[in-house]
């Protein structure tokens, strides 16, 4: 097993939004790592989000992106380093305490609870906070329909911020495309996070629904004052929306900074922005 | 009437299908794997109500009570014991330890009851409803039986539906990975949906002996199997489908039993089967499924 490492703060290895900088980060990654078959698939991976920040992850297909969401949320369990979640060592959590601990992530393909309704997909990421408990369930009792009614709510109010409220009844897997990932936002949204992961929100997005999607990104940043980490192929997106952007290339970080900082850089372009773009 | 007679004896046959498929069919739903020892639950449910009713003078409905506390715990441990380890094993390794469990149950049974048949009261005497001038004679037992699994049907759509745990297992069954990430307790909830199985198995065990009154070791054994194919009937996973699946089941032995034979109607019931898994390989109520890439 192994050690529980001892917090030593490292150097703020992304530009903090000036809002942030006299606040706790949000996220601590402190060399990362994690070998997988054999292969080391992320390492010295250090990243530190501010409160509200929103961060870009890119790189080639490959690059590791999606394995340090899996790390973040413990569906790996790093075999290095160590994750600091509002300051608290996530060492030994697994996925559902760092869900309560305030992670919520979405799929870069999709992951909704398809055959249930709409509302019952955002409620399910609520039974954390709902306290009843069986006997209240099965008898009904005063405190099982005060908190169903007001998760009812809540969740409905969750589906207005992206007009989805009159779908509410409808099975999540018949939504169109488009829907089905703002539903995975709103689910996300309702387990109360403090980080935001979203990975490939604009897959398979046409251009204005790109923009449409951007715009809720920053709706959904502005109402809830959190910090976002997304994971994006689409440039413009991530361009337009990011304040710090930490390029992976084979599982390592070529490349940390601002916007212009990552356009004008040489590693990057290299790799990366230089390649025919994928399709 | 005589159909009629046949029919609800069917029903009344099936209701108890039904009760037992839902164990089934909830723990493949959530767990994605076939608890072959839920046969031998009903069994030692039936065993636990015949000790208390008999030995202990107990009355019956306390008696079922107490046998469903005990096959709830017994759902939970055999689950935390001989089926949590497995989580992450191929379904092939799950599979014959739920065999090895069933077999286990028995065999304890039998060395701790004997194999000597008992008798089992009736939970509820052995009277009759007469209608139509007494051509048409309905027992308490079937009565109640049709009644129990109504009411189990009724509550368990509600609790699925309408509450978080029933969210939380319609959750898993769908993605548990996903429900992780939102949060869910994926292992609380497949304990869950074994205490509800069995806690119901231990009903069914109850009614099963009440109708036939003969308790031995294997009893569990055969309607366990049926239930199965109940629940595959209707669709497995589906809870209305093992509702259905029941009940259909349980009215085809008895017209089989009834109008054809019955040494045959074992072999009329899984032909039906057969036949329907061929036109619908999903079962009556089933989703076809496709397998994530």
């Amino acid at each position: 097993m192994r050690e529980k490492t001892k917090y030593v703060p490292v150097p703020s290895t992304t530009i903090l939004p000036e809002r942030d900088a006299e606040r706790a980060p949000v996220l601590e990654c402190v060399k990362l790592g994690i070998t997988l078959g054999g292969i080391k698939a992320v390492e010295d991976f250090n990243l530190t989000v501010g409160r509200t920040e929103i961060v870009g992850l890119i790189g080639p297909n490959g690059a590791g992106k999606t394995t340090v969401f899996n790390l973040l949320t413990k569906v790996y369990q790093p075999t290095t380093g160590t994750i600091l979640l509002n300051g608290q060592d996530t060492h030994g959590m697994n996925t559902m305490q760092v869900n309560k601990a305030g992670i919520a992530r979405t799929f870069q393909n999709i992951r909704l609870f398809r055959n249930m309704s709409v509302i019952d997909n955002v409620k399910t990421a609520m039974n954390n906070e709902m306290r009843y408990n069986m006997a209240s369930a099965i008898l009904r009792l005063p405190n099982y329909r005060r908190e169903e009614v007001a998760a009812h709510r809540r969740a409905l109010k969750l589906l207005s911020i992206f007009d989805m409220q009159g779908v509410a009844d409808v099975p999540a897997g018949s939504l169109p495309y488009g829907a089905q990932r703002r539903l995975e936002i709103v689910r996300a949204l309702a387990t109360n996070p403090s980080l935001l992961l979203l990975d490939e929100p604009a897959a398979g997005m046409n251009p204005s629904e790109t923009a449409d999607l951007m715009d809720n990104i920053r709706k959904v940043h502005e109402m809830f004052q959190i910090a976002i980490i997304l994971i994006e192929h689409d440039m413009s997106l991530v361009m337009n929306i990011c304040e710090g952007i930490c390029v992976l290339n084979f599982g390592h970080i070529i490349a940390k900074g601002t916007p212009d900082e990552i356009q004008s850089n040489p590693a990057v372009i290299e790799a990366y922005l230089g390649r025919k773009k994928e399709a | 009437m005589t159909f009629l007679n046949f029919f609800i004896s069917g029903i009344s046959l099936g209701s108890i299908y039904a009760i037992i498929a839902l164990g089934y069919t909830m723990v493949y739903g959530i767990a994605k794997m076939l608890n072959f020892a839920h046969g031998d639950v009903i069994m030692v449910g039936a065993y636990v109500c015949f000790y208390m009713v008999v030995r202990y003078e107990l009355p019956p409905f306390l008696g079922v009570i107490i046998a469903m506390a005990v096959c709830t715990m017994l759902g939970i441990i055999v689950e935390r014991l001989a089926y949590k380890p497995l989580r992450q094993a191929p379904s092939l390794a799950v599979l014959i330890t739920a065999i090895g469990m069933s077999y286990f149950l028995q065999n304890t049974a039998l060395l701790l009851w004997s194999s000597n048949p008992k008798v089992f009261p009736s939970i509820i005497g052995r009277g009759s409803f007469k209608l139509f001038d007494g051509e048409l004679s309905v027992s308490h037992i079937t009565a109640l039986t049709i009644g129990v699994c109504l009411v189990i049907m009724a509550a368990l759509t509600l609790f699925v539906g309408k509450t978080k745990m029933g969210k939380a297992m319609r959750a898993c069954s769908e993605d548990k990975g996903a429900a992780q990430l939102m949060g869910i307790n994926v292992n609380a909830t497949i304990s869950l949906t074994f205490a509800i199985g069995s806690g119901l198995a231990a009903v069914a065990g109850a009614l099963l002996c009440s109708a036939y009154p003969t308790l031995m070791p294997t009893t569990g054994a055969l309607p366990g199997i049926k239930a199965f194919t109940a629940a595959v009937f209707g669709g497995i996973g589906s809870i209305p489908g093992a509702f259905l699946g029941g009940l259909m089941l349980g009215v085809i032995e008895i017209f089989a039993k009834a109008y054809i034979s019955s040494q045959l109607s074992d072999a009329v019931v899984f032909g039906v089967l057969i036949v329907v898994l061929l036109v619908k390989p999903a079962g009556l109520l089933g989703k076809m499924t496709q397998e994530k890439v």
